[in-house]
Formats: structure tokens, sequence, C-alpha cells
């Protein structure tokens, strides 16, 4: 299935992009941390980040709704130049979902409540319809019995299960996904892992910042290696993991699958 | 236990030393020599203190007697304040007319405890207010409906104070919620603004916020226009609490986690629906105890505008005590006062532990 859809992919023309980063660089004060991103992202292309702590590598996904303000270059987002524009910023803002390490739920309000935030206020949907996609894509993460509870009454698994269908309320284009799983418990790490590959397997397109090699190899088309605010090496997971080109590569390859 | 590999003990209860009132006066009381002292100490205080209050309050006391009769008397003289209590609570408003002023505190009155249960938190109560208010300011100045008008330097006592506080509280934490959103705003211009604004009404004393709208102030005014006392006083007492509330709700903004804005921001949400939805529920829950503490004091610091002249409880029952026949019975009238100010800053306390239940119910686990 991968590599059929790879070869789409790559047959596509340039419109098709769902991303694409010209020369990003960004600062931190004097800290540069990203130095030259070139990066395009196909419609339906699932790419995994991976890298040392500090390379830049979550950085780069929140500039891509502008979390974060990149100083130079260019992003385009589903035909949309990032700018100082803010209806253009929070236009994209509503194509894009993010899923955070530290889940970021509202604990303030009930689950469904959570769910149909966004789409009520952003989307201007009918409060009874978005109920009704609230608890179909709470039924998708498998914890719709949970609706009418507090964040904080869950589990951390359940808790980013919860924050994944509130992005996919809002019918999202392009899925971030910033260390979704960094924060948990070992045996929720499953539970997550496991709603992200049914959501790949319905074609989202996904950027993932993830250490879970395993996840990388069975769903992603490419993976990316960061170090120093540069992308050093992208490549398919079978290249990447059997037969990577830089001694950095290697070298943190080495370091996370003992 | 009918299982003998159950090695839970069921059925067992803590030792009788433990439970009940004899555990819970060890616990509580006794529970080290030290802690044994002072209660031995604190009952022996009690037992000179209380019986000797109790007597001069309300067995040696008179309650519907004169002046001269009050002096033969060892016991409190309550009737300082029952003979006087018209112009305690209403100064000088018409005598003939004081059950106005007394059916608006009655409206009032019912409207906060209407408004306290939070299921009636709607859109309508909000017309019921603007009802209430309509009469309210009917009774108290009149001129329709057959009303005799009554001017405000007419109103007095507790009408006053309450007056003073009930709008000065319910103005000042709206604009404080504003202040302290400008101040954390990223718009240079209304950053500088709100920073002067809070740091300049902070670095000065109410009393002197006072006098300048009592004194000050007219003199800016074009000639022939005049505001009214109370309003320029209530003004001042508004500007000045805001400032507090702004400092304390900024404290619970800065509490706020940057994930919760990121969250917001990240799902298409504009500042004011981040704001609205998002960040303040939580921000202003997590001040409600200093809030509180704020709103409580500044209640209080009503009875500061005696200096400017105007008549409000405080300052109607001293003048209750400076009458020959009365002198010297001030801590029977001053402690009714204190009575009056203790169940308005008592019920201030208790509905805010109540709303604090209320709202993290659930949230916690």
């Amino acid at each position: 299935m991968k590599e059929q859809e790879t070869r789409e992919m790559q047959n596509g023309q340039s419109d098709n992009a769902m991303v694409e980063i010209i020369d990003m660089h960004k600062w931190f004060g004097d800290f540069h941390v990203l130095q030259g991103i070139d990066l395009t992202v196909q419609k339906k292309e699932r790419i995994v980040i991976c890298g040392p702590s500090g390379s830049g590598k979550s950085t780069l996904i929140r500039c891509i709704n502008r979390l974060e303000e990149h100083q130079k270059g260019r992003i385009i987002v589903d035909g949309t130049e990032l700018t100082n524009n803010i209806k253009n910023i929070e236009k994209i803002r509503a194509e894009v979902g993010m899923v955070f390490q530290h889940f970021n739920l509202f604990p303030h309000l009930t689950i469904v409540d959570n769910l149909t935030l966004g789409p009520i206020w952003v989307r201007k949907v009918p409060k009874a319809e978005a109920e009704e996609t609230a608890m179909f894509y709470l039924e998708k993460v498998h914890i719709a019995e949970q609706a009418r509870k507090y964040p904080g009454q869950l589990s951390g698994g359940q808790q980013q299960r919860v924050a994944i269908a509130r992005s996919l309320c809002m019918k999202p284009k392009l899925m971030l996904f910033d260390e979704p799983t960094s924060a948990l418990d070992p045996e929720m790490i499953k539970e997550v892992l496991d709603v992200m590959i049914e959501l790949a397997q319905e074609g989202m397109t996904m950027l993932v910042v993830t250490h879970e090699m395993g996840f990388a190899k069975s769903v992603a088309h490419r993976v990316l290696f960061m170090d120093f605010g540069q992308i050093v090496e992208a490549n398919t997971p079978e290249e990447f993991f059997d037969n990577p080109q830089h001694d950095r590569t290697k070298l943190f390859l080495s370091q996370i699958l003992h | 236990m009918n299982n003998s590999d159950d090695t839970r003990m069921q059925g067992m209860k803590p030792p009788v030393t433990h439970v009940g009132l004899i555990g819970w006066i060890r616990a509580n009381l006794f529970n080290s020599a030290l802690n044994s002292i002072l209660t031995v100490v604190t009952l022996f205080v009690l037992w000179k203190i209380v019986p000797p209050l109790v007597r001069w309050a309300f067995i040696d006391s008179v309650w519907h007697t004169t002046g001269k009769a009050c002096r033969q008397v060892t016991g409190a003289c309550w009737s300082v304040v029952w003979e006087n209590i018209r112009f305690i609570l209403f100064g000088f408003y018409p005598f003939d007319s004081q059950w106005r002023p007394l059916v608006a505190m009655l409206i009032l009155f019912g409207l906060l405890f209407y408004s306290q249960n939070r299921k009636h938190w709607k859109k309508i109560l909000i017309y019921v207010w603007i009802l209430g208010l309509f009469f309210m300011g009917l009774l108290m100045k009149g001129g329709l409906f057959g009303l005799s008008p009554v001017e405000s330097t007419k109103w007095s006592g507790l009408p006053l104070t309450l007056l003073l506080s009930v709008f000065g509280l319910t103005a000042a934490y709206p604009l404080g919620v504003v202040l302290a959103l400008g101040r954390r705003s990223k718009l240079p211009t209304v950053r500088w603004l709100s920073i002067v604004y809070i740091e300049m009404i902070r670095g000065v004393p109410l009393i002197s916020l006072l006098f300048m709208s009592a004194i000050i102030f007219p003199l800016f005014l074009p000639e022939g226009i005049t505001i009214n006392k109370i309003l320029r006083a209530q003004i001042a007492i508004i500007l000045f609490t805001a400032a507090y509330i702004a400092e304390v709700v900024r404290g619970g903004l800065q509490a706020m986690p940057r994930g919760q804005y990121e969250a917001a921001e990240s799902m298409g949400l504009n500042y004011y629906q981040t704001m609205r939805l998002i960040i303040l529920p939580q921000a202003l829950k997590i001040v409600i105890p200093p809030t509180v503490s704020i709103l409580i004091s500044a209640f209080k610091d009503t009875s500061l505008v005696v200096i400017i002249a105007l008549w409000d409880l405080l300052k109607t029952t001293q003048s209750v005590l400076a009458n020959p026949e009365w002198m010297g019975f001030s801590p029977e009238a001053y402690i009714f006062v204190a009575l009056l100010y203790f169940a308005g800053c008592f019920s201030m306390s208790g509905y805010s532990r109540k709303l604090e239940r209320e709202l993290s119910a659930g949230e916690k686990q």
C-alpha cells in the first residue's frame, strides 16, 4: 500500500503539495534554531521527524501553524503563505490539527465540550451537529463512554486520544504531532499509536515528531533526521534504518535502537 | 473471616481511643504536653470572658428605654440602637418616605439571593437586574408615579453603603479584568497605559482619591456643570478597586500553562475567543480567594466616604452617639454596625467558598 501511495505522490504536480517550506530560518534570540529548512510535504504523505533534543524538530512543526514565527524564508500551507496576516494564520490553523506532548486538553470543559469548541466557534457549526461529530470521533478513538467526564478524570493515554479526536473534529487537512507519546506511561503508548496508525490508513497527511521507530517503519513514507537546526538526512524508512548515510544519523540510531 | 487465605482484616475497627468524641479530644486537644497546656489555658480564658459577656449583652441588658434609664443598669444598653434604628439605617432620608429605601434594599437582597444560584446565570438575569436597578433608582429618587422627589444629598445610612459597595464592586471587577488583559497585551500602547494606570492608582491611598474626586475634580469641570457627589465617590471607589483586582487577575493569567493558549490558538480560535472560552474561566477561578479578599476590603473601605461628608452607615451611627442623650453608649452602637458589616463580609466569603467548590467539582480527580 505504502509504495503505491509514494509513487502516486511523486507523479503529482507541485500543486499537490500540502506544505512547502523554502529556506526557512528561525532564531531564539541569538540561538539559530532552524538553519535553512527546505521541505515539501505532499498531500497524504506521512513524515516522521526524529533527532536529538534541541535539534529544532518541534520548532519546525510549530512554525507550520505559526505557534512559532519564522524570520526568514517562506512557508506555504495548502496554497496560503504564512505572513503576519492574522486572518490567514487563523485560516491555516483551522485546517491544521495539532497534538501536543502534554495533551493540552481544556480542564474546565467536559470531554465532549473540548471536542465541540473548535467546530462551534471557528467553523460555526450548529451545536447538535458538532456534538454528533464529536461522538463519531470519540467512537473512533474508542473512548465514547467518557464523553461527559472531565479531562482530569482520564488516564494520560485516554487524554491523548481525546486530544487527537479534538483535532479531527475540525476536519483538518494536515495533522502535526509533537512527541505525542513522550509524556505517557509505557503501557499507554500503544493505544495512542494504534489510533495514529488507523488515521494513517485513512490517508491523513501527517507530520510526526517522535522517537517511536516502530511507528516510523510501519507508517512513514519518509523519515527525516534533524540535528543542529538542519535536516541532515531524509529517506524512506527502509533506507533510513538499514543504510543510514551520515555519521550523525548512525550515531543517533545506535543510541536509540539498543 | 470465612476464607483463611484472605489475610485482609475486614471486620477490624480502629481502637476506641482513636474514634468518637474521646478520640477526637485526644487527637486535637491533648495530643502533646504543649497542646494540653494550651487547651487548659484557653478554657480558663474562655471561662473568664464568656459568662460576663453573656451577662452584659443578654441578661443585664435593656432593649427599649430612654438614655436616662440606661445609665441606671450595668448591662448593655441596646436601646441606643433600637430607639435610633431608623436614623442609623436611613439617615436624613425623609422620615415618612423611609419605606422606599427599605423596599429598594429588599429588592437588592432579593436580586443578590436569586443571582447566587449558578443555574440562574442566563441572559435573562441581566434584564432582571436592569429592571431591578430601575425600580431601586425610582424608589430612591422619586419624582415619578406620585413619589415625592428626594435629593441624593439626603441619601444616607445603609442604603448609601450598599449602593457604593454593590455598584463599586460589580463595576470594578470587569474593569480590573480588562486592565489585567491590557497589561499583558502585545500592543505597547495598551500595555503601557494599563501599567501607568494600575501603578498610579495603587500608589495613592483611597482617601486621597476620594478627596480628589470631591475637591479637585470639580475644579476642572466647566462652570455650571456639577456631577453628583455620590457618583464621584462611586467612581473613585471603582477606579481604586479595579487596579487591585487587575493585579490579582494578572497573577491568575500568569499561572495558566502556555499549552492552554497554544491548544486554543492551534484550533484557530482568535484572541477574544481564546480569552473568553479558555483562559479567563480558568484564571478567574484560580484567583477567587484573593479577589474576594479585595472585594471584602473594598466593601469595608466604603466607610471612608465620611471624610468627604457622605453620611454612610458608620457616620449616621456616630452622629447618634453625638446626641447628649445617648453619649457614652458607643460599644453597643458599634457592635451593631460591626454585625452588619460582618454579615456582608461573611456572606461574601461563604459564597466564594461555595462557588469554588461548585466550579472545581468534577475537574479534580
